[in-house]
């Protein structure tokens, strides 16, 4: 008889194990995810101290590897709020540490991204990470490796300096084997997506090859803040209950679920309790199993609570997003742009909002081509893997029906799609693309018909308008000739002035010019 | 002289002055604001019609505008323009032009010069519509030629000859009906009659028989369907002088119909009168002739007997002769050419076919 013997792994180890879930695979994929869990740690620490992002990105090429592969250097510094001190060794020494632990939207969810990627440096070339931290005060910078078997950090050195300049922000610098060759185009697109959403941010980015690339921030408007809100009663999991039941002080059930719930009064409260069929006068610690799963799926079939509050999602906003397309794509006047945002809404209990933009016109098909582009942004993360596996990809390619718009296959168009949740459908651990959950399809679909709508009055106006150009340029190249065979034909010495008709004729060209703002308003689409 | 001279000096003026007169038109529409236009009748198929009393084809009442607002029509009304500005550069400069020269002279022209021939030609039919004139008024010609020969006394009109006169028995061969004849003045002929033959071997066949003294008449070769300045002609030695014509062609249908333009005009002409000679004779060759002179002959094609059949509705066959000489064509299925007659000998057609259709016809 074998026997089977059970032991615990600690995270750091689950995760060396395990580490393309979190998009380390390989050299090249490795590269561009220490990027992007680096860069989007430093978005975010920015946006809770409420400043415009100031990123800066240096990789370093220290020596090559294997065929394309090398050791880099990578430093990714920003202005946000710093991390304390006595944080700063569990923070970026220990997997599933963090602040992130809230209901509310943030770019990551496990608070595990910087750490995994200084994990995978630490594997791939057995170097310490250093991370220099200010909260405003003394700049702490720390040398350290993560024992990866205890997840634990081991510090070996931790400097402090005096702030004279008054830096505040954090920078982390370590090293990892990667592939820059080949993840250029992604990291270049990841960035140039990333700044699109966040036009408040200034990146700067220096890659191994000494060339400097910068996103230049366009305003210092930012979205507001979303809030921390309660759980909504649909939207949590056996789980979440368990863990509020433990750490309630209410004494009763309604009391419970008032207390806890986003959404639920007492009056809701007591109803849905009978419904469940559970006492509403029971104490909630002694809820037996059976009564908590029988609680979450009752609250999943009720229907009497309030929609989930949206007020913890934070959408981009129609201006920002419009501002960051247009710098992005290089947009001019003479392009189409028009984004609009949903109102928020529902799956499964989780709130979201979708906004969505199509940029169409002359400049794309100069820097892009022909054809239909994607921008998919889950939270404000650019979505660069899977495209054709996503739901924008089904919304663009398989419901709507372009040439209702007069969009032809070929046509130079972006679309641009971003979908902010508490909880973002993803479909896969990898978390590259969103799945066509009903609700989200149709606010994606219905978002993109109602911007369609304006495209259509701006291709056909564009039409009427080249045409009338057309009919300008036939008029002003004839009329004169019939002024002066006229005039030479009854032996005037002056043709007639045809300007009064040219200026007729253009006159009805402006007037196709005019009118692109008055879009009458449609009826939604179901 | 002077009074002729006069006359042809004032026919001149006529034309300058509605050339004029169409400058003036637009350039005024112009100065009101408005994008040129000019009416014309339509030349449609739709609106053309045969004129039983008339006796020829005619544009019906229908009537279109060539608006230069209208895209389509800016071009083709710049060209129009363009030709009447030409064309009263050739009536002032007293020159004239073939169709092919006009093409050529808007070569190189910017936004005027013509795509073929077959283009400028249109533009030169719409200015004979627009003006209810014919091309040769405004002295832009064909290119084909035909010959006259015959006594014939004309008085020239054009630079450098004017009063100038010509016997049109002076050459042999025969005078080309160019422009300088067209345009002259008939002084006076000893013939009574007109015979006009459809080819040159037979035109010159007549005057080395001297066909012109023993039948009394002037001769003319039309080279084919008869240009319109012979057509011209024609009708003027028929109206004007008096003399009866007589028309004499192959014995297929293309021969009687060289012979139908002349009585009755071509649809491609509609738009003009003045071209048709109503009263002109069709002598031969007929069908029936072909059988009555035991004429060599040829199979019909199936495109002669197609023709045959198109001329068969055509309203301007529905006389007797036309259809009875239609239907013996069809059914005999030979043609004969105005050669055929060689096969009696060399003088057969003067001594014989001639003077025997001629008093058929009442001559």
């Amino acid at each position: 008889m074998s026997e089977t013997i059970y032991k615990s792994i600690s995270p750091s180890d689950f995760f060396y194990r395990n580490r393309e879930i979190a998009g380390f695979s390989n050299p090249s994929r490795a590269m561009y995810s220490a990027i992007r869990e680096l860069v989007e740690n430093s978005l975010d620490a920015c946006e809770i101290r409420g400043v415009p992002p100031d990123i800066y990105i240096r990789i370093r090429e220290i020596s090559e590897t294997g065929s394309g592969t090398s050791i880099y250097a990578l430093r990714v510094e920003d202005n946000g709020t710093g991390v304390p001190p006595e944080h700063i060794p569990r923070c970026f020494g220990q997997v599933l540490y963090g602040s992130k632990y809230i209901l509310k939207q943030s770019r990551g969810t496990f608070g595990l991204g910087g750490t995994i990627t200084i994990l995978y440096g630490q594997i791939t070339t057995h170097k310490p990470v250093r991370v220099t931290s200010s909260t405003g005060g003394d700049i702490h910078e720390y040398e350290m490796m993560i024992d990866i078997v205890h997840n634990k950090p081991i510090i070996l050195s931790h400097r402090v300096r005096a702030n004279r300049a008054g830096w505040r922000g954090t920078a982390v610098e370590l090293y990892l084997e990667g592939d820059y060759s080949r993840s250029m185009y992604r990291i270049y697109e990841y960035l140039k997506q990333t700044a699109m959403v966040n036009p408040y941010a200034e990146i700067t980015f220096i890659d191994p090859r000494g060339r400097l690339y910068r996103f230049e921030r366009v305003t210092e408007e930012m979205p507001p803040p979303p809030r921390a809100v309660k759980p909504h009663p649909q939207g949590a999991d056996v789980e979440t209950y368990r863990r509020l039941i433990a750490i309630t002080g209410e004494k009763t059930m309604k009391g419970f679920m008032t207390r806890h719930f986003q959404g639920v009064g007492p009056a809701t409260a007591e109803k849905f309790l009978q419904e469940a069929g559970i006492d509403p006068g029971k104490n909630p610690k002694s809820l037996s199993p059976e009564e908590l799963v029988k609680l979450v799926r009752a609250a999943r079939e009720f229907n009497g609570f309030q929609r989930p509050d949206p007020s913890c999602l934070s959408p981009i906003g129609e201006h920002l997003l419009e501002m960051g397309i247009r710098k992005e794509l290089g947009l001019t006047d003479d392009d189409f742009l028009k984004v609009v945002q949903r109102r928020p809404s529902t799956y499964l209990g989780y709130p979201f909002i979708v906004e969505a933009a199509i940029a169409y016109g002359k400049t794309i098909e100069r820097r892009l081509g022909r054809g239909i582009k994607i921008y998919r942004f889950a939270n404000r993360i650019p979505l660069l893997f899977d495209e054709s596996s996503g739901v924008v990809w089904k919304v663009v390619h398989k419901i709507i029906n372009w040439g209702t718009y007069k969009v032809s296959p070929d046509s130079p168009m972006v679309v641009v799609v971003h979908v902010c949740s508490t909880k973002i459908p993803y479909k896969t651990v990898g978390k590259e693309y969103m799945a066509d959950q009903p609700e989200v399809e149709r606010e994606i679909t219905n978002a993109l018909r109602s911007i369609a709508r304006h495209l259509r009055l701006y291709i056909s106006r564009r039409i009427r308008l080249a045409k009338e150009r057309r009919r300008l340029s036939i008029f002003e190249k004839y009329l004169p000739k019939i002024a002066e065979f006229s005039a030479k034909l009854c032996d005037r010495e002056k043709p007639p002035d045809i300007k009064p008709l040219l200026k007729a004729v253009s006159l009805e060209v402006s007037e196709a010019e005019s009118p692109l703002r008055e879009v009458p308003e449609l009826e939604e689409e179901a | 002289m002077r009074r002729r001279l006069k006359l042809a000096e004032k026919r001149r003026a006529a034309v300058e002055l509605a050339l004029k007169q169409l400058g003036k038109i637009i350039c005024e529409q112009i100065e009101n604001r408005e994008f040129p236009w000019i009416m014309l009748q339509s030349r449609s198929t739709d609106n053309i019609v045969y004129d039983p009393e008339l006796r020829q084809y005619v544009l019906g009442d229908r009537v279109i505008r060539r608006h230069s607002r209208n895209i389509r029509h800016i071009r083709p009304f710049t060209q129009l323009i363009w030709t009447a500005w030409f064309a009263r550069e050739l009536l002032k400069l007293r020159k004239t032009s073939t169709l092919r020269e006009v093409y050529y002279s808007a070569r190189g022209l910017r936004d005027i010069e013509f795509k073929s021939q077959d283009e400028s030609d249109e533009i030169i039919t719409d200015l004979e519509t627009a003006l209810n004139m014919p091309r040769e008024s405004f002295n832009i010609y064909p290119e084909e030629r035909s010959a006259i020969f015959g006594d014939l006394t004309i008085e020239y009109t054009v630079p450098g000859y004017e009063g100038k006169r010509l016997n049109l028995t002076e050459h042999p061969d025969g005078m080309m009906i160019g422009p300088a004849l067209s345009t002259a003045e008939i002084v006076e002929t000893s013939a009574d009659k007109v015979l006009v033959i459809e080819k040159g071997a037979m035109f010159t066949r007549l005057i080395e028989e001297k066909a012109h003294k023993r039948f009394n008449a002037i001769l003319i070769h039309t080279a084919g369907q008869a240009p319109r300045a012979t057509r011209t002609l024609i009708k003027r030695l028929n109206e004007e002088h008096g003399l009866p014509v007589y028309l004499f062609t192959d014995g297929d249908p293309w021969g009687m119909h060289i012979a139908m333009v002349i009585i009755s005009g071509s649809a491609n002409a509609a738009h003009l009168r003045g071209l048709a000679t109503p009263d002109a004779k069709w002598i031969g060759v007929w069908a029936t002739d072909i059988i009555r002179y035991k004429l060599p002959t040829e199979n019909l094609t199936d495109k002669d007997v197609k023709r045959l059949k198109e001329l068969k509705r055509d309203p301007r066959y529905q006389g007797e002769l036309w259809q009875r000489e239609i239907d013996t064509f069809l059914e005999i299925g030979q043609k004969a050419e105005l050669e055929a007659f060689s096969r009696y000998g060399l003088t057969y057609i003067v001594d014989r076919y001639l003077p025997d259709k001629l008093e058929e016809a009442g001559a």
